[in-house]
């Protein structure tokens, strides 16, 4: 039987995920038995041009992870689509944008003017040397070329088109056990494979994993993970931490929450929500205590006690700028004015 | 060829004839009423709003105000009953804690915070929402189009 064929690209990411498929432990002896990997920079020495000299659909399924926030990036992505029959979003900065989204909250001018114009190896003994990456170098051995850095930074399916996405920072071994299974049985058995689009996860929220007794679901003050001793038996945000478990998909067996750690969101938004963040920050402003002295408070204690709330978008969209139903920072007029003045 | 006068000229004439688009949400029981007393006591105000009617300010999730600025809103605006008023008990309680952190988030993402306002408004109070519909407008106006829609 002729042997599928799999590989694995990064865009915009850590390289987590690509150690992330090696987790699964023995189960790659079986990857190995029923595949072939055909393009893997971290791992095997195909090059590009080799992807480049490969019929279309050649490749069976093509795990990208990382977000697109470069013209390589995109170009990569839009040239595995086409040599692949398969496109896995793979992990939160592929499907979401995942922490390299949240450069959303900024520009691409603005990062490198800052990076090579203002950080301190960019700025010897207070003169900083100008010197900022260019997209087409000519020395006198030819022309040089870099990637150009976009000023958005954007989600795997906002380029091309994507047939199934695997959340998670990184995606736990249980699921690409699952997924991997699934084209095994696919390719061995003939055993259909899950319908387009479909996120290879759970449908329910975190905290329907989550075994932390909920009692009051009440919170009155909320702290810093670190500044609390945390029971390991009952819920997070009853304890005033910031857990995004309510406005998160299930799926990755609530590890965080049993190593004592609250949820991030990195598994991304359930299936039935638009927005992450919105989501998040509705659950976690309901459950604010509300007693009897509600009618006293006025409009300024209200944002007193929301301003407990320290950094709500770096909170609510660690994960998932991009995705977003805004999914960039803008400028209002008035500040666009004020720049071009200083 | 134009002169830069003319130029100048019409995008003045453009400026005067931008007009806000305000989404407004109103709670079943207090403020639609509020905005229909309004109306049939012939209330002279701006029509740049359009009236979203909801059970109750509650109902008002903050994707539903996120979505109104990603589609091109201007400003939003959620009306609900006074404190202690409301018909189930406590929802402009969770809406006005919603709306203070939902105004943060819109400060982190460049939004001038004051695009989205909650007031009170009871059935009684159609004055009060003539005033708010105005104050509003105004406010709006001040601002200019919404920054993620104008380019």
């Amino acid at each position: 039987m002729a042997k599928i064929k799999i590989a694995q690209y990064w865009g915009a990411g850590c390289g987590g995920c690509d150690v992330a498929l090696l987790d699964i432990d023995e189960k790659i002896l079986g990857v190995a038995e029923i595949a072939d990997i055909v393009f893997w920079p971290i791992a095997v020495d195909t090059k590009l041009k080799d992807v480049e000299a490969m019929p279309d659909g050649y490749i069976t399924a093509t795990l990208y992870n990382g977000a697109i926030r470069n013209s390589e990036n995109e170009y990569v992505a839009k040239l595995l689509r086409k040599k692949s029959v398969l496109m896995v979003s793979f992990g939160s900065c592929a499907c979401f944008g995942g922490i390299p989204g949240l450069a959303n909250v900024t520009n691409g001018k603005d990062i490198l003017e800052y990076v090579y114009g203002k950080t301190f190896s960019s700025d010897q003994l207070g003169k900083p040397d100008k010197v900022y990456p260019q997209h087409i170098t000519h020395t006198k051995d030819g022309e040089l070329e870099l990637p150009v850095l976009y000023d958005t930074v954007m989600t795997l399916d906002q380029v091309i088109d994507v047939d199934y996405y695997m959340p998670g920072c990184p995606p736990t071994t249980n699921l690409i056990n699952d997924f991997l299974g699934a084209v095994e049985k696919h390719v061995k058995e003939g055993v259909p494979l899950p319908p387009k689009g479909t996120v290879i996860a759970s449908n329910k929220t975190l905290c329907d994993e989550c075994k932390r007794k909920k009692a009051l679901k009440v919170v009155s003050e909320l702290h810093q993970a670190m500044d609390v001793d945390m029971d390991p038996d009952k819920c997070m945000i009853e304890q005033g931490v910031i857990c995004l478990g309510p406005a998160t998909r299930a799926g990755c067996g609530a590890k965080c929450l049993n190593a004592n750690q609250p949820c991030r969101g990195c598994m991304g938004p359930t299936a039935e929500v638009m927005d992450q963040g919105g989501s998040m920050l509705s659950a976690l402003a309901s459950v604010f205590k509300v007693d009897n002295t509600e009618t006293r408070l006025n409009e300024e204690d209200i944002i007193k006690m929301m301003q407990q709330v320290k950094d709500p978008l770096g909170t609510f969209y660690a994960y998932s700028l991009p995705k977003s139903i805004i999914k960039r920072a803008v400028k209002e007029k008035k500040a666009r004015k004020q720049e071009a003045k200083t | 060829m134009q002169t830069t006068a003319q130029v100048a000229q019409e995008t003045s004439a453009t400026e005067k004839e931008w007009q806000p688009k305000i989404v407004t949400f109103c709670c079943n029981w207090c403020s639609y009423a509020g905005a229909d007393l309004a109306g049939v006591s012939r209330l002279q105000m701006p029509t740049n709003f359009l009236v979203i009617r909801t059970m109750c300010s509650a109902r008002v999730d903050p994707e539903f105000v996120l979505r109104a600025f990603a589609k091109g809103a201007d400003g939003v605006l959620v009306l609900g009953c006074h404190p202690a008023d409301c018909h189930y008990i406590g929802g402009n309680y969770r809406t006005r804690r919603r709306i203070a952190l939902l105004r943060m988030l819109l400060e982190q993402y460049g939004f001038d915070p004051d695009r989205l306002r909650l007031e009170w408004v009871s059935a009684s109070e159609g004055p009060k929402f003539q005033k708010t519909i105005k104050d509003f407008t105004d406010k709006i106006k001040e601002l200019g189009p919404n920054p993620l829609t104008e380019e």
